[in-house]
C-alpha cells in the first residue's frame, strides 16, 4: 500500500467498520464488538504505517475531486496531523476496550448506534487530521460535529437534548457563522486553502486584519473551546464516559486545537504572524481562559463537569503554546496535546468507572474511595498529577517545553499563566487525591468493589502510556520538530 | 434533420401526447406505469439535450419549418437544459417514488386523470423553458398552472379546496399580468420571438411603455414564482396538496417561472432600457434578503413539517433571486447552481416527507415522536436532505452557498452586510431543520398507538437515492456547476 | 395634455378601468363566485388592450381578395394571440367553478370568511 492510498484508507476504514457494526449489531453484540475491535486495529495499522514515511521526511499528498476551481479534496499527511492521526487512532482501540466494559456494566440502550457513531466519529477525525486545505478541514471539521450529535444525544430524555441542542448550537453556529468567513476570505485573498509550510498569507494582508482573521479562525473552531465559545465543552457532558473521554479530551476537543495549531503554522505563517502586533490579543484570551476556567473548576462538584473545565483550561494551554509563535512552543503545543491526551483520557475512564460500579458522580462523594478502587485510583493521580505537571509525568515535558517557548519569547503573561494554573490545577485536583486516599468512607455506604475488568484494564493502560510519556518522548519531538525547521 | 435536431420539440410532445393516452388506459392500474414511462423518456431527452449542450451546441428548432421570426421557435441554451433537468428529473424521481403514495392517497378510478395532469403540468414546464416566444410561454405557463392546480386538489385533504382557489386567482392575475406586458413589447416591436424582441426593442425611442412591460412582465412572474411578498399561495398550496405533488412543485414549479423572469429582465429589457439590470437589482435585492430572513424566521417557529418547508422553499427563492441580484456571472452562476442544488435537497426533503406521511397522518411535529426507531432510513435520508438544505459542506447545498457568499464578497461595498445575512439565514436553516430532527429522533412515541413500519421499498428506495446524490453533487459537482457556468456567462454576457 | 389626445387614448382608458374594476372584485370581494367574476373581468380587460392595438385606421379584416390592391388590413395576430387567451381564460374560469362546487360540497358554503373560520 502507498502512502498515499494509506491516507484514503485510513478515512475509509472507520467507514466501512461503522457500516460493519451496524450490520453485526443485527446479529449479536459479540460479533458487533468484534468488528469495532477489528477496525480499531486495522486503523491503527494502516495510520502508524505512515510513520517510516514520515519520519523521514516524506509528505504524500493525494487529491480526490475538485469540486470548483481552487476548491478540492485533498489530503497531505504533515507531522502535526501524523500526530494526531496516530493518537486518536491508538486511544480508539484502547478507549473501544474501555467502552464494552463500561456500556455493558452500565446496561445502556442502543449500544449499536453508539458504537457505529464511534466509527463515523473517527473517520472525520482522520479526515480532519490528514486534510490537506481548509475546505477539506471544515468539511471533516463539521462531519465529526454532525456525527458525535447521536453520542453526545446519546441518553435521550428532555435534558439530554438541551444539552446536546447547546452542543450543537454553539458549534455549527461558530463555524458557520465565523470559521466558513474565514475560510472563504483566506481563498479570496490567497486565492487557495492549502495548507503551506510557512503559511500562505505573507504580503497579502495587513494589521489589523491580520488580528481579525485570526479571531474569526480561534473563535470559529469552537471545538477549541476558547472562552467565551466553551460553553458547549460541559454540556457534553451528558454523553456516556467513553465518549467524553475519547472525544471531549481527545478527538473532537484535539481537533480544534490542531485545526487552530495548523492554521497558525500553515496558513498564516509563524514568522509573518510574529511580527503583526494585531495577533497579540490570542496569548491573552488564551490565558484568560486557561486561569478562569481553572478558577471555574474549582468550584465544580460533578467529577466529569470539573474535568470538563480543566480540559477547556488545558486545551487554551496548546492554543497559547501555538500563539507564542516560537519553534520551542510549537514543538510544545503537539507535546501537550500528547500529554494532555494521555492524562485527561485517564481521568475521564477513571470518572466512568467509578460511575459503572458505584453510580457515584460528584466530588464529595469520593471520600475513601480508593481503598475500594485502588486501581481505578491509582490511574486517576497519575492523571491528576500530568495535569498539574509533575514529573515524572507527560505533563511536565509538555509545560518544560511551553514555558522553554514563552521565555525565548520573553512572554511574561504566558509564563505567569502557566505558573498560575499549575497552582489552580494542584489546588482542584489533590484535595480531590487526599480525600480518595486518605479520609474515611461515610457509614453506611453502598458496597462495591472495582469497575468491569475491561475498564480496568483500559485506563490502567492509559495511566502507564501517561508515566511513559516523560521517558519516551523523543520521537514525538523529532517528528515535530520537523514542522519548524528552518524558522528561528 | 436526425432525431437530436427534434429533441426539442419532442421533449413537449411526448408528455403532452402521453397525458391523453393514459387516460384511455385500461386497467386502471396501467396509468402510473404509463406516466412514468413517458416522464422516464422526457427525462432522457433532456439529459440528451443536456449533453449536447455541454458539448458547445445551441439547438433551435422551428415548429413546422417556419423559420425564426415569422414561425414559433424552440431553443435549448445552457440555462434551459438545466431547467430541463431539473423539471423532468424532478418529475421522473417523484413518479418513479409515487405509485405507494398515490395509491393511498387517490382512489384508483381517478387515478389516470390524476397522472394525465401530471404529465401535462409537466409538459407545461418544459413548454416555458423550451419556448424561445414569449405568448407561448404564456400558453404553457397556463397548461402548467391549470394543471397543477388540478393536481394539488387532487388529494384527500378538503383545505386544499380553498388553498388552491388562492393559487387559482393568483396564478391567474399573475400571468394576466405578465400577457400584458407581453402585448406592450409586441406593440413596440411587432414581435413576439424572444430573441427578435432584444433585437428590436434596442430600436424603441419611446420606452415608456416598454418601463410599463418591464413592470408587469417583472410582477407577474414574480406572483408565480412566490417572491416574497407576494408568495401567500404557497405554504397552502404545498401543505394540503397530495404529497408526491408537493415533491413535483416544490422542485421546480414557482423556480420555472423565476426563470423567465430572469431572461426576460436579463436579456430583453437589458437592450432597451439602459441600466435595467440594475434596477432590476434595486427592486430584487431588498425583497430577496427580506423574503430570506422573514421566511427563515416563520419557518423557525412553524409547527407543521409541510408547512415548515414550503416556509424554507420561500427563503431558498430569495437565495435564488438574491444571487441574480448582483449582476454578475458569479451572483447568476450561483443562483443557477441554487435552482439545481435546491431542488435536490427540497424535492430529498419533501420525498421523506412523503414517506412519513405514509405512517403518520397527522404530520405536525408534535405527531411525530419515535419516527427514528420506526422509520430509520427514511430518517436518515430526511437529515441528509435537511444538512443540504442547510449548506454544511460535502453537501449540494454547500457548493450553491459557497458560491453565493463568493458572489456577495464580489458585489462591492455591501458584500460583508449580504454575507452576514447569508450566514445568518444558514444559521436559522440549522434551527428549523433542527427542530425537525429532534422531533424524529428524540419525542416519545404517542401511547396506545399502532406500531408503524418503513415506508414502501419503492419510494423509500428512491428517497434514499434522492439523498445519495445530495451528497454527490456536493462532492462531484462539475456537471451542474458547467451548466450554471455557461448560463450566467450567456445572462450577462450574451446581450453585449 | 390635450383632451383629444386623452380621447384617442379612450380604448386604454377603458382597459384601465376594466382591469381595476376586475381587481378590485377580486380583492375585495368574499363570494367565491364574485371573485371568479371578478377575474374573468380583469381578463376581459387584456383582451380588449390586444384588440385595441391590432386596429389599423382604414383597414378591414385581413382576407386577401382577388384584384384588389393596396389594401390595408388590420393586424391579425393579436386577434389569434387573444383567441388563444380567451380560450385560457375560459378554461380557468371552468376550472375555478369546479373547485368552487368541490368547495361547496366539502365546507357546504362559498364565503371566503366562513371557510377559514371552518378548519
Amino acid at each position: 500500500m502507498t502512502p498515499e492510498t494509506a491516507i484514503l484508507v485510513a478515512i475509509i476504514v472507520p467507514l466501512v467498520g461503522a457500516l460493519a457494526i451496524a450490520l453485526a449489531g443485527r446479529f449479536s453484540a459479540n460479533l458487533r464488538e468484534a468488528a469495532t475491535a477489528i477496525t480499531s486495529i486495522s486503523l491503527i495499522w494502516v495510520v502508524w504505517g505512515l510513520l517510516p514515511t514520515l519520519m523521514d521526511g516524506g509528505r504524500p499528498s493525494i487529491e480526490v475531486s475538485e469540486i470548483m476551481p481552487g476548491l478540492s479534496i485533498a489530503f497531505t499527511v504533515e507531522p502535526l496531523g501524523m500526530l494526531f492521526a496516530a493518537l486518536a487512532s491508538g486511544l480508539w482501540l484502547i478507549n473501544s476496550i474501555y467502552s464494552v466494559g463500561y456500556m455493558r456494566g452500565n446496561k445502556e440502550k442502543n449500544q449499536t448506534r453508539f458504537f457505529a457513531c464511534f466509527a463515523l466519529a473517527l473517520s472525520a477525525t482522520m479526515g480532519i487530521a490528514f486534510a490537506g486545505n481548509l475546505f477539506t478541514l471544515f468539511l471533516f471539521y463539521e462531519l465529526l460535529t454532525l456525527s458525535t450529535y447521536p453520542l453526545v444525544s446519546h441518553k435521550g430524555d428532555a435534558a439530554t437534548v438541551r444539552s446536546a441542542r447547546i452542543y450543537l448550537g454553539v458549534l455549527l453556529s461558530t463555524s458557520i457563522g465565523l470559521f466558513l468567513p474565514a475560510i472563504i476570505w483566506t481563498y479570496s485573498l490567497a486565492g487557495t486553502g492549502d495548507f503551506t509550510a510557512g503559511g500562505i498569507l505573507a504580503g497579502k494582508l495587513d494589521d489589523p486584519e491580520i488580528g481579525l482573521l485570526l479571531g474569526l479562525f480561534v473563535f470559529g473552531i469552537g471545538k477549541a473551546a476558547v472562552m467565551p465559545v466553551h460553553k458547549w465543552l460541559p454540556a457534553a457532558m451528558v454523553a456516556p464516559t467513553p465518549v467524553s473521554a475519547l472525544l471531549h479530551a481527545v478527538a473532537v476537543v484535539k481537533a480544534g486545537v490542531f485545526a487552530i495549531t495548523k492554521i497558525i503554522v500553515y496558513v498564516f505563517g509563524i514568522d509573518f504572524l510574529f511580527d503583526a502586533p494585531s495577533s497579540q490579543w490570542l496569548v491573552y484570551v488564551a490565558a484568560f481562559t486557561i486561569v478562569t476556567a481553572s478558577l471555574v473548576a474549582l468550584r465544580q462538584t460533578n467529577i466529569k463537569r470539573l474535568l470538563a473545565y480543566s480540559t477547556i483550561a488545558q486545551l487554551s494551554y496548546v492554543v497559547m503554546a501555538a500563539a507564542i509563535l516560537k519553534p520551542l512552543a510549537e514543538v510544545g503545543a503537539s507535546l501537550h496535546m500528547v500529554a494532555h491526551a494521555f492524562g485527561k483520557i485517564t481521568l475521564f475512564f477513571a470518572a466512568g468507572a467509578i460511575y459503572v460500579a458505584s453510580k457515584k458522580t460528584e466530588v464529595h462523594q469520593l471520600r475513601g474511595i480508593g481503598r475500594r478502587m485502588p486501581w481505578t485510583m491509582a490511574a486517576f493521580t497519575i492523571g491528576a498529577l500530568s495535569m498539574i505537571g509533575v514529573p515524572p509525568t507527560g505533563g511536565f515535558v509538555s509545560k518544560w517545553y511551553i514555558l522553554a517557548g514563552a521565555f525565548e519569547a520573553n512572554n511574561l503573561v504566558a509564563i505567569f499563566t502557566i505558573i498560575a494554573s499549575t497552582v489552580l490545577n494542584a489546588a482542584y485536583f489533590l484535595p480531590i487525591l487526599y480525600m480518595a486516599w486518605f479520609e474515611r468512607e461515610p457509614v453506611g455506604g453502598k458496597e462495591h468493589g472495582e469497575a468491569p475488568f475491561l475498564a480496568v484494564l483500559a485506563l490502567c493502560i492509559t495511566a502507564i502510556l501517561t508515566l511513559a510519556f516523560f521517558l519516551f518522548n523523543g520521537p514525538v519531538i523529532e517528528l515535530e520538530s520537523q514542522v519548524v525547521k528552518g524558522l528561528n | 434533420m436526425d432525431l437530436l435536431a427534434h429533441l426539442p420539440a419532442l421533449q413537449v410532445i411526448v408528455p403532452m401526447l402521453s397525458a391523453p393516452l393514459i387516460v384511455l388506459l385500461q386497467p386502471r392500474g396501467l396509468a402510473w406505469a404509463g406516466a412514468t414511462a413517458s416522464a422516464l423518456v422526457s427525462f432522457a431527452i433532456a439529459i440528451t439535450l443536456t449533453l449536447a449542450v455541454l458539448d458547445g451546441q445551441t439547438l433551435e428548432y422551428a415548429m413546422g419549418g417556419w423559420p425564426a421570426p415569422f414561425g414559433i421557435t424552440l431553443a435549448v441554451d445552457a440555462l434551459t437544459a438545466l431547467m430541463l433537468l431539473i423539471v423532468t428529473g424532478a418529475s421522473a424521481v417523484a413518479l418513479l417514488a409515487a405509485k405507494p403514495s398515490i395509491d393511498q392517497q387517490i382512489e384508483l378510478e381517478r387515478q389516470p386523470l390524476f397522472y394525465s395532469a401530471w404529465l401535462l403540468a409537466l409538459s407545461g414546464l418544459v413548454g416555458i423553458v423550451v419556448a424561445a416566444d414569449a405568448f407561448n410561454i404564456f400558453v404553457f405557463m397556463e397548461i402548467s398552472s391549470l394543471a397543477s392546480y388540478i393536481l394539488i386538489a387532487g388529494g384527500p385533504d378538503r383545505r386544499a379546496l380553498p388553498a388552491v382557489f388562492k393559487y387559482l386567482m393568483m396564478g391567474t392575475i399573475g400571468a394576466t399580468f405578465y400577457l400584458i406586458g407581453v402585448g406592450l413589447i409586441y406593440m413596440m416591436t411587432g414581435t413576439l420571438n424572444m430573441a427578435d424582441m432584444e433585437a428590436r426593442l434596442g430600436d424603441v425611442t419611446d420606452i415608456n411603455p416598454v418601463l410599463v412591460a418591464a413592470g408587469f412582465i417583472t410582477i407577474g412572474l414574480a406572483l408565480k414564482a412566490a417572491v416574497f411578498p407576494l408568495h401567500v399561495w404557497v405554504p397552502n398550496a404545498y401543505t394540503h396538496a397530495p404529497h408526491m405533488v408537493t415533491v413535483f412543485l416544490a422542485a421546480c414549479a414557482t423556480k420555472v417561472a423565476l426563470y423567465v423572469l430572469i431572461r426576460f429582465d436579463y436579456m430583453i429589457f437589458q437592450a432597451a432600457l439602459d441600466g435595467h439590470q440594475i434596477q432590476f437589482a434595486l427592486f430584487a435585492m431588498p425583497l430577496a434578503i427580506l423574503g430570506i430572513l422573514v421566511a427563515s424566521a416563520v419557518a423557525m417557529f412553524e409547527g407543521h413539517l409541510k408547512r415548515l418547508l414550503a416556509s424554507s422553499s420561500i427563503a431558498q427563492i430569495g437565495y435564488i433571486l438574491l444571487g441574480a441580484s448582483f449582476v454578475s456571472i458569479a451572483g447568476l452562476s450561483a443562483s443557477a447552481a441554487h435552482l439545481f442544488n435546491h431542488a435536490l435537497a427540497k424535492g430529498g426533503l419533501f420525498l421523506a416527507v412523503a414517506c412519513l406521511a405514509y405512517q403518520y397522518r397527522d404530520l405536525r411535529l408534535s405527531q411525530l415522536g419515535g419516527a427514528s426507531t420506526r422509520m430509520p432510513w427514511t430518517c436518515a435520508a430526511f437529515v441528509v436532505c435537511g444538512l443540504s438544505l442547510i449548506g454544511v459542506p460535502g453537501t449540494a447545498g454547500f457548493i450553491s452557498k459557497w458560491l453565493l457568499i463568493n458572489a456577495a464578497l464580489g458585489s462591492g461595498a455591501w458584500g460583508w452586510a449580504l454575507v452576514a445575512i447569508i450566514l445568518l439565514s444558514s444559521l436559522m436553516a440549522v434551527v428549523y431543520v433542527w427542530r425537525i430532527v429532534e422531533a424524529l429522533y428524540f419525542l416519545p412515541p404517542k401511547e396506545g398507538e399502532v406500531a408503524v413500519s418503513e415506508a414502501p421499498m419503492q419510494l423509500l428506495i428512491i428517497t434514499g437515492l434522492v439523498a445519495v446524490l445530495n451528497i454527490y453533487f456536493g462532492l462531484f459537482p462539475q456537471v451542474p456547476l458547467d451548466l450554471a457556468n455557461s448560463a450566467a456567462v450567456l445572462l450577462v454576457e450574451g446581450t453585449k | 395634455m390635450k383632451l383629444l389626445e386623452l380621447l384617442g387614448y379612450f380604448n386604454y382608458w377603458v382597459f384601465a378601468i376594466i382591469l381595476t374594476v376586475g381587481l378590485y372584485a377580486v380583492i375585495s370581494k368574499s363570494n367565491l363566485i364574485k371573485k371568479l367574476i371578478g377575474l374573468s373581468i380583469f381578463q376581459s380587460a387584456v383582451f380588449l388592450m390586444y384588440i385595441t392595438m391590432d386596429k389599423v385606421e382604414g383597414g378591414t379584416a385581413p382576407i386577401i381578395q382577388a384584384g384588389v390592391k393596396d389594401q390595408i388590413f388590420s393586424n391579425p395576430l393579436p386577434q389569434v394571440l387573444i383567441l388563444t387567451a380567451i380560450v385560457v381564460g375560459v378554461s380557468t374560469l371552468a376550472l375555478g367553478l369546479a373547485m368552487v362546487v368541490r368547495i361547496n360540497e366539502c365546507y357546504g358554503t362559498i364565503e371566503e370568511n366562513e371557510i377559514l373560520d371552518a378548519d
